[in-house]
């Protein structure tokens, strides 16, 4: 065998796994939703979706835990996007290059690597005990924000420093203060990546169940929480608690929840790839 | 002056936001810390590092934090064994080999894997990996540390590959020209010149899906079982630290109860492995950085 010969079927063999390691992602994928669909999409209906959870898999529902999730998404995005775009706004315009910002990127870099059951054990000792909120939806909604700011301020730093920095001093020439050059032409600038950020982040919440369990959501909730001190359950929760149990009946619960799950997960992941699709067409600076 | 004084506001408001993430930092060691001093009163560290079993729950208690390690060290080498080729495969394939459209196409899929719900990669382990596996290796248990492995290496396959792919193609290309115009081929360039260059970045992405597995909850409170046992045998029923915390949380463990407290040691030594290996992999990114600007 010539040594030409040899080069080539290398190259081709590494091309031919390295094809093979792609797909093997993608066909777990596709198996992970198809085998999920096929097993519960019979038990999908409009009774399954407004009912209460019950000891009988066939009468159970998810509603508590959709209007949970529902109530959690919004307390995260409550507090988690003004905090995390004033903080990334800070980092990003304002302290540039000195101690403060070196020890503030070196701590949101590391709070980024902190599994998410130890902010449920954070969110436990201050916000439900020190703080009392109880087992609430304020407890829970504040420890998801505290676990994806760090996430909101990484992105939101990106969407500002995209913007170019003769923005700035077209405004700054014109008189504007800084923060009037902020408010009006930066982040409006930034808007559409920093939301994109964002809707990825808090997709990231509506999953979580291990942060929220360790701050004592609960697994039965045969009632609606009506206001943010009323103790609550979120979708990942439900699913985890009736993949737990043995009757065959409550696994297909669980599929049919997860179908629900995957399709806000997957629709908010949708919307933010065409948002930023969407911005990078049209913004040309 | 009211301009100089909103301009002052703003900003003071601003810093207060950017100075919260270091409270969170500060919140999480207090709490770790005063926790976990706490049930060192009770226990003796040389039992919690020695003991070889961790029995917080039952009549006879011990607090050895082996058998729990042993199990979030298993889980999370079988994720790696798993993640690090596929994910490295991939970004080399990506890199050298896709055309820009295929590029652009599988890319964001892989994204979306990390984008599941970990409760999802839980169940899909138990409801339908660990009895598919059991038709391979009859020994296998129902509940097992080697599927839920397997599941959270595919998961973290984008760690891996979206950061070896960026630190792949930050090489700067005259190095490429260079092989390639001494004459060596596509493969020689790639294992001897690019791998090697982009070996700090590779690195970081690797410590960083390390991270991620040893943190991971729930796949392994879902498939891996709940008995912490000190083998490094992947067929059995074990508990990861994060599985241990779970179970306590579900349970009603009374408020200051020495039960209650173990849950914060634990949570201590998850925390200080993850802490080394993030600021491991802070650093080693921007050596990484600082090369090729």
């Amino acid at each position: 065998m010539s040594k030409r010969w040899r080069a080539y079927l290398l190259d081709r063999l590494v091309g031919m796994l390295g094809l093979a390691a792609a797909f093997i992602g993608l066909l777990f994928l596709v198996a992970l939703i198809v085998s999920i669909f096929k097993l519960g999409i019979a038990r999908l209906s409009w009774d399954f979706l407004t009912s209460f959870p019950s000891r009988f898999p066939e009468k159970a529902g998810i509603y508590p835990a959709i209007v949970g999730s529902l109530w959690i998404f919004l307390g995260t995005a409550f507090f988690a996007i003004p905090l995390g775009v004033s903080a990334a706004i800070y980092l990003e315009e304002y302290a540039k290059k000195s101690w403060l910002a070196n020890v503030l990127e070196i701590n949101i870099a590391n709070l980024a690597g902190v599994p998410s059951i130890i902010y449920g054990i954070l969110g436990l000792e201050i916000f439900v005990r020190t703080l009392q909120m109880g087992q609430s939806l304020i407890a829970g909604s504040l420890t998801l924000a505290l676990l994806v700011l760090p996430v909101v301020i990484v992105v939101a730093r990106e969407a500002l420093r995209a913007v170019p920095s003769s923005i700035r001093e077209a405004a700054y020439a014109l008189g504007a203060t800084k923060w009037q050059t902020i408010w009006k032409q930066v982040l409006p600038a930034a808007f559409g990546n920093i939301l994109t950020g964002i809707i990825l982040a808090l997709a990231r919440a509506i999953g979580e169940a291990a942060p929220l369990i360790v701050v004592g959501a609960l697994t039965y909730v045969p009632f609606i929480p009506r206001s943010p001190m009323d103790e609550f359950t979120v979708l990942p929760i439900q699913i985890f608690n009736w993949v737990s149990r043995p009757q065959h009946g409550f696994v297909i619960n669980a599929a049919a929840a997860i179908i629900v799950l995957l399709v806000l997960v997957l629709g908010l992941n949708g919307i933010a790839i065409f948002l930023r699709y969407r911005s990078q067409r049209k913004v040309r600076w | 002056m009211l301009r100089r004084f909103i301009e002052r506001t703003v900003e003071s408001g601003l810093r207060l936001s950017a100075v919260l993430t270091i409270a969170t930092t500060i919140g999480i060691v207090a709490v770790l810390i005063t926790e976990t001093i706490q049930f060192f009163r009770e226990v003796s560290i040389w039992e919690f590092l020695t003991d070889t079993q961790w029995t917080p729950l039952f009549a006879q208690k011990h607090f050895g934090i082996l058998p729990l390690l042993s199990g979030t060290f298993l889980t999370t080498a079988i994720a790696i064994a798993v993640a690090l080729p596929i994910g490295l495969l991939t970004a080399i394939f990506l890199n050298e080999y896709a055309s820009p459209r295929l590029r652009s196409i599988v890319k964001p899929i892989l994204e979306l894997l990390s984008a599941i719900p970990t409760v999802v990669y839980g169940y899909f382990a138990l409801v339908f990996v660990t009895p598919a596996l059991q038709q391979i290796i009859p020994g296998l248990a129902g509940f097992n540390a080697l599927s839920p492995g397997i599941v959270m290496g595919i998961m973290i396959i984008p760690f891996i590959s979206s950061l070896s792919e960026d630190a792949l193609h930050a090489v700067p290309r005259s190095l490429r020209e260079a092989a390639y115009g001494m004459g060596a081929t596509r493969v020689q360039t790639l294992f001897r010149v690019l791998i090697p260059a982009a070996s700090s970045g590779i690195l970081a992405s690797v410590v960083l899906a390390l991270a991620r597995a040893i943190g991971e909850t729930m796949i392994v409170a879902i498939a891996a079982g709940q008995q912490p046992r000190l083998t490094l045998n992947p067929l059995v029923p074990i508990e990861t630290v994060t599985t241990y915390i779970v179970q306590v949380s579900l349970g009603d463990v009374p408020h200051g109860s020495l039960e209650y407290r173990t849950i914060f040691a634990a949570g201590m030594v998850l925390f200080l492995f993850t802490v080394v290996l993030s600021t491991i992999s802070f650093f080693v990114n921007r050596r990484f950085r600082q090369q090729y600007e």
